[in-house]
């Protein structure tokens, strides 16, 4: 292959096949400068960007916070007519539906849910997309649930398992949208074509039946995705000419695969430091000055901060404040030791000065102890003053995942364009504890949920026997768990394929089933009281346990201490070995993340007393943090304690929230820069995974509470994503100023 | 059990992310017990040595040996209390392994003891002195913390003549160490000493009166206000800060 629009590029493996990577290792730019080359926002910039501030406000006091829904269209790559914001503002164009926040129906994930939504906000879906999908076309949704056996049933709704991405997009699935812009589009169906007529052995087994017609699909798309361009003025059949083509064609990549998908999380990838080599290339021929090549990236940001889906108020819950998790994956370090930073590294992160804090794009930090001090610099200082960046562990990650991955969501890391997920939310373990006590009994609904088990009868748990029973639960859980999720990703695959996605992907690709725990510190805790302390049980009239007294202390996770988290340590390898007992839809690769997005406040909700003396309904810790006030050694002494929790065996991700007041980070701006940056190599030296970084006053929250109107841009970060402060529900608000915010006087 | 207290120390508490008793990232020992009897203390209880628990000194090092990735180089280790200069025995044998680690160590003292040969041999070991001044003028130290400041005035000069560097500490309390011609003395005092890195004025706040209450004592400031930013920018400016 040779292109024209390749002139200047060091030559390499990726003009004979597709290989990013290779692109990027021979033709990028490693920048170890500071920030002072970066430039302001252009007049343009701000013309456009107070445009949307003023759709935002629109949106704001529309019903529901939903501004415009298209009942009539089925969103489909191509379906929707070209959309502006302002046309001639517009450096980077391209909407989901053809009107800025206007959000659209995609009904293959299931009909239901879309009715349901668009009823919450006052709209009802044409008649004829109705009739359509109840008459005609069978949805994902509809796909589970006429195979969920009644066990699933029952563990799904006593809230045993999760979040299933049942009635939703599962997401979490990034296509290699740099591929668009580095080879154009005719050249990635061309080779498609080549996988197809690949795909022609001896035997047609159902799964290569499967493959091919997934490819076909997946042609298709791509013919799509460029109609879908030519409604907008581009040809983008050839490769990008210039840095702004480049950003433009990356983008109505991933613009297709918003229109084509409703999924959970919708992320990015990593693509500014392979943008990064075409700005150079712009600014060393002088085709572009710094100012333009920064409106670029505050042009392609700004869209991603309009995308939006149409969800109901219950999905709202357990991800809450509308997140889309655009998830963009910046610096690093390459395995020849170069740093992956690049001035596009800092133009994309200084979008966040340019337009302002926001908690989307969903910017994540690869960190290493070994970044360029001044980029450690950069962004630390700009998490203290915006607290919208999450930061994971490099140099953990690339021991496995080589240099060239990206966070899908929020902790999930992939090979771009090689590795997809199963999202599979999550198993709450807290209530499986108690279904250990109870013998399956709900302690709740005291309705029998799973086969019926020996119950605990004495008078004072046994640690010894709790965890027999525990063990014994456990490994029902798992079996109904991977259960479900076989089933949902048959669906999925079956009726709401992601070919965009995946056409943007190599052909021979690791897929995971990403599986979740939830309640992991109360779970550690409540068998640390049952081995150190004292715990009785108080019984309801059925013999139903339904309370606990604790006698004496006991070691609590969060406060560094061995005797505790090596519990969470052993609990977190045993789940995961027993989930993978069991045969995985596709042979998956069995993982698991410790994650909870918002959701600890719903699972808390949906469970009992624990016998570490949380009380009914109280919200869990979010992902691995240790639960409210349970730390009493200082903020490290919680990091020391999550860094514990074993990678290996927790491969999508263990996420950390930590939340600090100014004062307490340090006395000075230079101070807290310096701690901050201390802080978190210290963290990853000591095999973290994933933080996110919140620096704010609890007064200022408790003002926002109050007085939303003030905030519109506060932004914060909880449990591997970013949310207005102002879009949480009161309950959430209040679990975010009470959950540890470090703090002292 | 009787404890050796060279290898076992009275602690009050940990924090592992201290950030304001002294440079870069620190991790805080609070020592029990103080024979000084401040009536502004915010850490009331940690004056009672029969509080607190023994912890061997390995435990200790160990302790802070898992934050060494947080700490070391740029911040390092700070005790505090109570008075950490009661425990010299012990302190002495903590430093010399956290100055074979190359861990940088640091005092938050009153500087109220006497320069025995121990206490010597500790300061040697110390990276960094955080010396409280309680009040320059001697009758109304008394008044405010039940001791002559004779004491810490030596243990100043002390710091001074031996080259160990410290940071000046004075807390500003409104009505008692506020006083115009107090602030010109001490400042004329300091002016005495060499290696003053850093004079911190801390305003004084009530945060630390519950602790009183719950102990069942009186808290005898009850009505003093709180010091206000202005009151710390007018007491640097009398200072020459």
């Amino acid at each position: 292959m040779n292109f024209e629009q390749w002139k200047g590029f060091e030559k390499g493996d990726w003009q004979t096949e597709i290989n990013v990577r290779d692109f990027i290792q021979k033709n990028y730019t490693p920048y170890e400068g500071n920030s002072s080359f970066l430039a302001v926002c252009t007049e343009k910039t701000k013309k456009l960007w107070d445009k949307v501030l003023d759709l935002y406000k629109q949106e704001h006091n529309s019903e529901g916070g939903v501004l415009d829904i298209d009942t009539k269209t089925v969103s489909t790559i191509s379906a929707h007519d070209a959309g502006y914001i302002d046309k001639d503002l517009e450096t980077i164009v391209g909407l989901q539906t053809n009107k800025p926040l206007k959000r659209a129906i995609m009904p293959f994930g299931g009909i239901r849910i879309v009715e349901k939504s668009c009823e919450a906000y006052g709209r009802k879906v044409d008649p004829e997309v109705e009739e359509i999908f109840h008459k005609y076309r069978k949805t994902h949704n509809d796909g589970v649930f006429s195979a969920y056996t009644p066990d699933i049933r029952a563990a799904r709704s006593s809230h045993l398992i999760t979040g299933l991405p049942d009635g939703y997009g599962r997401g979490r699935i990034i296509g290699d949208y740099r591929r668009i812009a580095l080879y154009g589009v005719d050249i990635l169906i061309e080779e498609k074509k080549k996988d197809l007529a690949n795909l022609n052995m001896n035997e047609l087994t159902e799964e290569i039946i499967r493959q091919r017609e997934e490819t076909s699909e997946q042609i298709s798309a791509l013919n799509s995705l460029k109609e879908m361009a030519l409604k907008y003025g581009f040809d983008i059949s050839k490769p990008a000419t210039n840095s702004k083509e480049a950003v433009q064609w990356l983008y109505f990549g991933y613009l297709a695969a918003i229109k084509d998908q409703n999924g959970a999380a919708m992320s990015l990838g990593r693509t500014s430091t392979f943008l990064d080599i075409y700005f150079e290339r712009d600014l060393k021929n002088g085709s572009i000055t710094e100012a333009e090549a920064q409106e670029i990236m505050d042009h392609f940001v700004m869209k991603l901060r309009l995308v939006r889906f149409l969800r109901t108020p219950e999905y709202n819950e357990l991800f809450s404040g509308d997140p889309v998790w655009v998830t963009e994956s910046i610096g690093g370090m390459g395995i020849d030791g170069r740093t992956l930073v690049t001035k596009n590294s800092y133009r994309m992160l200084h979008t966040l000065e340019n337009l302002g804090p926001a908690p989307e794009p969903n910017l994540t930090v690869l960190w290493s102890t070994r970044l360029p001090e001044n980029f450690k610099r950069y962004t630390t200082n700009l998490s203290i003053k915006t607290s919208s960046i999450q930061y994971e562990n490099d140099d953990l990650m690339r021991i496995t995942l080589g240099d060239d991955y990206g966070i899908a969501c929020c902790v999930s890391p992939m090979k771009i364009g090689k590795q997809m997920q199963f999202f599979g939310a999550r198993a709450n373990l807290a209530k499986t504890l108690l279904y250990a006590i109870n013998g399956g009994k709900d302690e709740k609904t005291f309705k029998q949920v799973t086969p019926e088990f020996e119950p605990i009868t004495s008078d004072y748990l046994d640690y010894d026997e709790v965890m027999k029973k525990f063990d014994q639960m456990m490994d029902y859980v798992a079996k109904i768990y991977i259960k479900a999720l076989n089933i949902i990703h048959f669906m999925h695959d079956k009726y709401s394929y992601e070919a965009i996605e995946m056409a943007l992907h190599d052909k021979e690709i690791l897929r995971t089933m990403a599986c979740g725990i939830a309640g992991l510190s109360v779970v550690a805790d409540s068998l640390s009281a049952i081995k150190y302390a004292k715990v009785k049980v108080i019984r309801n009239q059925e013999g139903l346990a339904v309370d606990y007294q604790i006698e004496g202390d006991f070691p609590k996770f969060g406060n560094d201490d061995d005797r505790v988290d090596s519990i969470a340590v052993e609990i977190v390898k045993t789940f995961l070995n027993k989930l993978k007992k069991y045969q995985t839809y596709r042979n998956s690769k069995h993982t698991l993340s410790i994650l909870t997005i918002t959701s600890n406040v719903v699972y808390g909700k949906a469970t009992g007393n624990t016998p570490d003396g949380r009380k009914e309904g109280s919200p869990f810790g979010p992902g691995a943090n240790p639960l409210h006030g349970r730390d009493t050694n200082g903020a490290l002494a919680v990091m020391n304690s999550i860094a514990k929790l074993p990678f290996d065996f927790a491969e999508d991700g263990i996420s950390y929230t930590f939340s600090i007041t100014p004062g307490t980070l340090g006395k000075s701006d230079d101070e807290r820069v310096n701690n901050l940056v201390n802080m978190l190599d210290g963290y990853f030296a000591q095999t973290g995974h994933h933080i996110n970084v919140n620096v704010f006053d609890r007064k200022l929250l408790e003002d926002a509470m109050e007085h939303p109107e003030k905030y519109p841009q506060l932004t914060i970060r909880v449990s591997g994503y970013a949310v207005h402060f102002t879009k949480l529900t009161r309950e959430q608000q209040l679990d975010v100023i009470n959950r540890t915010i470090h703090e002292k006087i | 059990m009787d404890y050796d207290l060279k290898y076992y120390a009275k602690v009050h508490s940990i924090e592992s992310f201290g950030t304001v008793d002294g440079p870069g990232i620190r991790f805080v020992l609070f020592m029990q017990g103080c024979h000084l009897k401040c009536k502004y203390c915010h850490n009331r209880d940690t004056w009672d040595m029969k509080d607190g628990n023994y912890a061997s000194l390995d435990d200790i090092f160990n302790k802070i040996m898992r934050y060494k990735n947080y700490i070391y180089p740029n911040g390092g280790v700070t005790i505090t209390g109570g008075e950490p200069l009661l425990q010299v025995h012990f302190l002495i044998q903590l430093f010399t392994k956290l100055k074979e680690k190359g861990i940088h160590t640091c005092i938050d003292t009153s500087g109220m003891v006497s320069l025995t040969d121990d206490i010597k041999k500790l300061l040697n070991l110390t990276d960094l002195i955080l010396l409280d001044i309680k009040h320059i003028d001697d009758e109304k130290c008394k008044d405010l913390v039940g001791f002559s400041n004779k004491l810490e005035l030596e243990f100043a000069k002390y710091l001074s003549d031996n080259n160990i560097p410290m940071w000046i500490r004075q807390v500003l309390i409104p009505g008692y160490t506020d006083n115009k011609e107090d602030l010109l003395k001490l400042k004329k005092f300091l002016s005495t000493l060499k290696n003053v890195e850093k004079v911190e004025i801390l305003p004084y706040h009530d945060l630390g009166k519950h602790k009183w209450l719950k102990l069942g004592l009186k808290y005898e400031l009850d009505g003093t206000r709180t010091a206000t930013n202005q009151d710390v920018k007018r007491a640097k400016e009398i200072l020459g800060m």
